[in-house]
């Protein structure tokens, strides 16, 4: 029943549309260009994290993204996660909001982005890194971690700038927990570049121009008591992404933990379907 | 699980309260944008004029990219407004590149530029196509 639903909705994809995303291809880092004014967007990210000492997990994000104006643009995430030997679990929600404060184009582009994020401690799908995130937090059993509730406020300055086809993004993070814990910091830091510049003037799925690739570079900032990056987790992500003619796009990026307080290795991949003028007569 | 369910309400009020803000906005407010390009973007000529390919190119970004707010021809956009008209057809090819790069955040139509320039150049070649035949 399950495939044969994802089957369905990829045809329907495939035939429903002639619009091209244009996703940005990060997964962690945000760039500050928003979702079309009246578009939705449906995505699955699952990410598989490998855990030294304990129990490998697949995490994953259903994410709704929706373009409210052409300077605002806001997401759902609704998080869940299934942990090797132990359980599948909901994790939580994250609602998160990007606004463009400028009209026009800069050499450097600001977003500002608040998030309302409530999720429980079992929570693996790692939309940031910051403060002491350490790769023993996922070694602790689902049945454990799932009993600390997480209800945290989260700031980002994005920073982004495209320049001779390379888009350069930089995001300051700032997260506070509302059960007054103090606050946290972490950046995520993403350069790409599609493989051309140009278009070629066939319709094609496999052109070079429509593929983007880069790397991204995320960790933690430690907190207000102890800022640094000591204690805290660091990695680095080559990442691919495909926009199809059809409006789907698919991302794929493997990350390595740069620390011993990181996991060893992660695996993201994402699947999203835009739909323009929803709502639009 | 309760909280979830109120986030997925809430995002429905917003999508649905926002969607009206989406919609098209008077035309003379787009066209307008147009007079506020730098005279130095505007006399910025097209560096792909001369290549044949590029207005096929731009019609497939067109497509893709822009035909779902201005429609198939240019014309009757469902949001955007037509492309057809005097005030798009005699702008300079710098100009329309400009305003595809900055879009006009307040007025409904995003920035361009996450596509690369010279696909920004090649919409501006085809755009410039659609008022020859006519």
């Amino acid at each position: 029943m399950g495939r044969s639903v994802f089957m369905g909705l990829l045809a329907f994809a495939w035939v429903s549309s002639t619009v091209a995303a244009q996703e940005r291809p990060y997964f962690v880092t945000y760039d500050h260009y928003l979702e079309e004014p009246g578009a939705l967007e449906l995505a699955f990210n699952p990410l598989f994290g490998s855990v030294s000492g304990g129990n490998d997990f697949l995490a994953g994000s259903i994410e709704v993204e929706y373009g409210a104006t052409a300077w605002w643009t806001t997401e759902l995430y609704l998080d869940g996660q299934h942990t090797e030997n132990e359980s599948t679990v909901f994790t939580g929600f994250r609602w998160e909001n990007r606004f463009r404060p400028t009209e026009r184009e800069h050499a450097i582009n600001p977003i500002l982005y608040v998030e309302y994020e409530d999720v429980n401690g079992a929570d693996k799908v790692i939309s940031a890194v910051v403060g002491h995130d350490v790769a023993s937090d996922f070694a602790e059993p689902n049945s454990e971690s799932r009993q600390e509730v997480e209800r945290e406020l989260e700031l980002k300055l994005i920073l982004s700038s495209s320049v001779k086809g390379w888009n350069l993004s930089e995001n300051f993070i700032a997260v506070k927990n509302l059960a007054g814990e103090p606050w946290e910091f972490g950046y995520a830091l993403g350069v790409s570049r599609p493989l051309a510049l140009a278009a070629s003037p066939e319709r094609c799925s496999f052109c070079r121009e429509n593929f983007v690739a880069g790397l991204e570079l995320y960790g933690g900032l430690g907190d207000t008591e102890q800022f640094g990056l000591a204690n805290t987790s660091q990695y680095l992500a080559p990442l691919i992404a495909w926009n199809l003619p059809s409006a789907v796009t698919l991302k794929l990026s493997p990350s390595w933990g740069l620390n011993q307080d990181s996991l060893p290795f992660l695996l993201r991949l994402s699947f999203s379907i835009e739909f323009p003028n929803l709502g639009s007569r | 699980m309760r909280s979830a369910v109120a986030a997925v309400a809430f995002t429905v009020l917003v999508l649905a309260s926002s969607s009206a803000m989406a919609r098209k906005k008077p035309e003379s407010q787009i066209y307008a944008q147009l007079a506020h390009v730098p005279d130095e973007a505007r006399a910025r000529a097209n560096p792909l004029e001369a290549d044949p390919d590029a207005v096929m190119a731009g019609r497939k970004l067109y497509e893709r990219h822009c035909a779902e707010c201005h429609g198939a021809t240019g014309e009757n956009g469902r949001k955007g407004p037509s492309l057809l008209v005097p005030e798009i057809q005699t702008a300079a090819s710098g100009a329309l590149f400009w305003v595809i790069t900055n879009g006009n955040v307040r007025a409904g139509m995003p920035v361009w530029s996450k596509l690369p320039e010279p696909q920004r150049w090649q919409l501006t070649a085809y755009l410039k196509s659609l008022g020859a035949g006519r």
